[in-house]
C-alpha cells in the first residue's frame, strides 16, 4: 500500500479492464515520472471522451453527435442491418468496405455468467429499428465464440416471425476469438460467403 | 514417437533439472520422494496439459516460485520438435511449439503422445464416474487434438447453461425473463454434448475388443472384461457416433427433466453426468472385483489405450509410475513383457529391483533432486 494519491490512482487504474494490481502499479509510477505536458494531454483525452462521446441514437455506435457518421451518410443501405456487439466491431468491419448497409450496437453478448440477459442488450431498440419493414436483411454479426453464437441464435429466433432474411457472418473467422482481432482479408471473405442461420 | 531431452523449471521439487533420453527403457531410481514422479508428471503434462496427481496446477510450481516450465524434445519419425508450456496457476499459461508461441496451449496437443500408468489408476476402477470420464476424454484428444476445443466449448455452454439454471429459479419465482434464453443454451448444449458424446461411443468401441486382449495378457484369467459406455439421458440412446441423432436425443432428455433442472439449478443429463462401465464376467468390476482383480482391469484399460493410439500411428511414449511394486512377481512379468518392445518406456522406482528384468535399460538415479545418469 502506498500512500494516499498514489494508492487512489494505482486503484483506479486497477479497476480498468484487463489491468491487473501489477500493471495498474507500473502505469502509475510510470505516469508519476511522466512529463507533465503528456500527463495532461490524456487528462484532457479523458474529459473529452466522456463529455463530447455519446452514444448513435440509432444504433448505439460512439458518436459525437445525435447520429454517427453511418448514420448519418445518406448512401448508405437502409434495407439492411449488421448487428455487432461492440463498437469496436463497426470499426473492424468498416475497414474491410465489405458492408454498405448500416449498424445496430448491443453492447455485449448474452452470458449467464456474468448475469448479462437480452434484457441487459440493445435488443429492444433492435425490434423497434425491424417494426417499420424499411429493414429486409439482418446480419448477424456478434464474435464467433460461443457467447455470441447463443446471442446470434437467441436473435435469429425472437425475428423469425418478421421473415426477413437473417444471414450469420461465413465461417472461416477464427472460432473462439474476438471479431476485432478478424484480419480484414478474413472479415471481408466472411461477409461476402455470409449464410443464412440454423435456428 | 520418442522423446530425446526433457527439461524442467521450477517444476514441483525441481529449481533446474535435464535428462537426455534415448528410445528404448530409461529407469528412474531412487527413495520415497526423492522426485521421479515429479520428472514423468511433468512429460504427461506436455502430453496433456493437466497432472495425473492433481486437478489443479498449482502444485505443481515449486514452492516460492511464480511458473513453471516444462521443455521437451520429441522424435516422431526422424524427425525433431521442441514442445514448452509454461504453468501459471490462476493465469493463462503458454506453450511453445518447435520455439515458436502458440496462440494457445491446446494447439501443442498431440506433439507428444503418452500413457501413463500410475498407481492412481485404480481409481479407473473403483473411483467415481470423473475419474472414468476423465480417462476417456484424455485418450480422446490424445488420438484427435481437435476434442481439446469439444471439450472446452462443452465446458464452457455447461457453465452458462447452470448460472442461466441458478438464476432462472429464482426470476420463475418473479415471472422474470431469464427463461427466455434457455432454449437457446439447451440447443448450444445439446450441440456440443453430441460432438463430444459421438467422440466417447467410438472410443469405447475402438476401446473394447482390444480391453480383453489386454486384461488376459496381465492377469490369469476370470475374464472376460466388458465395457459400455452408460449415459445420463432418461431414455437409452444408441451408442452411435451420428451426432444428430445424438443431438436430438440429447435435446429431448433436457426437454424431459426441465422441472427438476429449474428446481436443482444445475444441468442433470449430458455427457458431465456420464460413466464408463466396466465388468468382470458377469459382474461389475467396481464393488465385486478384488484389489488384484481391480488392478489388471486398470492396467487392461491402459494397455488398451496404449494398443489404440499406436494403431492410429504415433506410438505413445509410455510412462509406469511405480506400478511395478503394486503388483505380484507373475503380473509384473506379464506386463514386462507386454511394454518390453514399445518405442521408448520410461519406469520409475524406488528400488532397483522392483524394475523387472525384462525392462533392463539406461537408469537415471533420483536423489535429493539431483538426477544422475549411472547406465
Ligand atoms: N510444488 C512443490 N514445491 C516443492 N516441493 C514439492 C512440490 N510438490 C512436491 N514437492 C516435493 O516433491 C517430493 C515428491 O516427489 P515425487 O512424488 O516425485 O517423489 P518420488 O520420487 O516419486 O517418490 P515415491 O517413491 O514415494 O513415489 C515431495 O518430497 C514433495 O514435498
Ligand atoms: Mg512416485
Ligand atoms: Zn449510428
Amino acid at each position: 500500500m502506498y500512500e494516499g494519491a498514489v494508492q487512489d490512482l494505482i486503484d483506479e487504474l486497477g479497476r480498468l479492464p484487463g489491468v491487473g494490481p501489477k500493471s495498474a502499479q507500473r502505469i502509475a509510477f510510470y505516469l508519476l515520472a511522466a512529463d507533465p505536458v503528456d500527463v495532461r494531454r490524456l487528462v484532457t483525452a479523458l474529459t473529452e471522451v466522456k463529455d463530447k462521446v455519446r452514444f448513435c441514437t440509432v444504433c448505439g455506435n460512439v458518436s459525437e453527435e445525435d447520429m454517427c457518421r453511418v448514420c448519418r451518410d445518406p448512401r448508405r443501405d437502409l434495407s439492411v442491418i449488421c448487428v455487432v456487439e461492440e463498437p469496436k466491431d463497426v470499426v473492424a468491419i468498416e475497414k474491410t468496405r465489405e458492408f454498405r448497409g448500416r449498424y445496430h450496437v448491443l453492447g455485449g453478448a448474452i452470458s449467464p455468467i456474468d448475469g448479462v440477459g437480452p434484457d441487459d442488450l440493445r435488443i429492444r431498440e433492435l425490434m423497434a429499428r425491424l417494426a417499420d419493414g424499411d429493414v429486409t436483411e439482418l446480419i448477424l454479426a456478434t464474435d464467433p465464440n460461443l457467447e455470441g453464437e447463443a446471442t446470434a441464435t437467441y436473435l435469429a429466433r425472437l425475428v423469425k416471425p418478421l421473415g426477413l432474411r437473417v444471414t450469420r457472418l461465413a465461417s472461416g473467422l477464427p472460432v473462439g476469438g474476438d471479431l476485432e482481432y478478424a484480419d480484414e482479408v478474413t472479415l471481408g471473405r466472411a461477409f461476402e460467403g455470409r449464410r443464412a442461420i440454423d435456428i | 514417437m520418442y522423446v530425446r531431452q526433457l527439461s524442467v523449471t521450477d517444476f514441483r521439487s525441481y529449481d533446474e533439472a535435464s535428462l537426455d533420453l534415448e528410445p528404448g527403457v530409461t529407469a528412474l531410481v531412487g527413495p520415497n520422494g526423492q522426485g521421479k514422479t515429479n520428472l514423468v508428471e511433468a512429460l504427461g503434462y506436455l502430453a496433456t496439459l493437466g497432472s495425473h496427481r492433481v486437478a489443479l496446477d498449482a502444485p505443481l510450481v515449486r514452492a516460492g516460485a511464480e511458473r513453471a516450465v516444462v521443455r521437451s524434445v520429441v522424435v516422431r519419425d526422424g524427425r525433431d520438435t521442441a514442445v514448452e508450456v509454461e504453468i501459471s496457476p490462476g493465469r493463462a499459461n503458454r506453450a511453445k511449439l518447435g520455439g515458436s508461441p502458440v496462440p494457445r496451449p491446446r494447439e501443442i496437443l498431440g506433439a507428444l503422445r503418452t500413457v501413463l500408468f500410475a498407481p492412481e489408476d485404480l481409481a479407473l476402477v473403483k473411483g467415481d464416474p470423473s475419474d472414468r470420464r476423465r480417462f476417456l476424454d484424455e485418450l480422446l484428444v490424445a488420438r484427435y487434438p481437435r476434442f481439446a476445443g469439444v471439450r472446452s466449448d462443452y465446458d464452457r455452454v455447461l457453465k452458462q447453461r447452470n448460472a442461466l439454471l441458478k438464476s432462472a429459479a429464482a426470476a420463475r419465482r418473479q415471472g422474470g425473463s431469464a427463461l427466455r434464453t434457455l432454449d437457446v443454451w439447451d440447443q448450444h448444449l445439446a450441440d456440443a454434448g453430441a460432438a463430444l458424446l459421438a467422440g466417447r461411443h467410438d472410443l469405447v468401441e475402438g476401446l473394447r475388443p482390444l480391453l480383453d486382449k489386454a486384461y488376459t495378457a496381465v492377469s490369469r484369467g476370470g475374464g472376460p472384461v466388458g465395457v459400455s459406455y452408460k449415459s445420463s439421458l432418461p431414455d437409452d440412446v444408441a451408442e452411435t457416433a451420428d451426432r444428430e441423432l445424438l443431438a436430438a436425443a440429447l435435446a429431448a432428455g433436457l426437454a424431459a427433466v426441465r422441472d427438476q433442472e429449474l428446481d436443482r439449478g444445475i444441468t442433470l443429463v449430458g455427457p458431465h453426468r456420464d460413466d464408463l462401465v466396466l465388468t468382470l464376467g458377469e459382474l461389475p468390476a467396481k464393488g465385486y472385483a478384488s484389489h488384484g482383480e481391480s488392478w489388471s482391469v486398470a492396467l487392461a484399460l491402459r494397455l488398451a489405450a496404449y494398443d489404440l493410439l499406436r494403431g492410429d500411428g504415433g506410438e505413445p511414449v509410455l510412462i509406469l509410475d511405480d506400478v511395478f511394486a503394486e503388483l505380484d512377481d507373475s503380473r509384473r512379468t506379464q506386463l514386462a513383457e507386454v511394454v518390453a518392445p514399445a518405442e521408448q518406456v520410461l519406469v520409475t522406482a524406488a528400488v532397483a529391483a522392483d524394475v523387472p528384468e525384462a525392462l533392463t535399460g539406461a537408469r537415471f538415479d533420483v536423489e535429493g533432486g539431483r538426477v544422475t545418469r549411472v547406465r
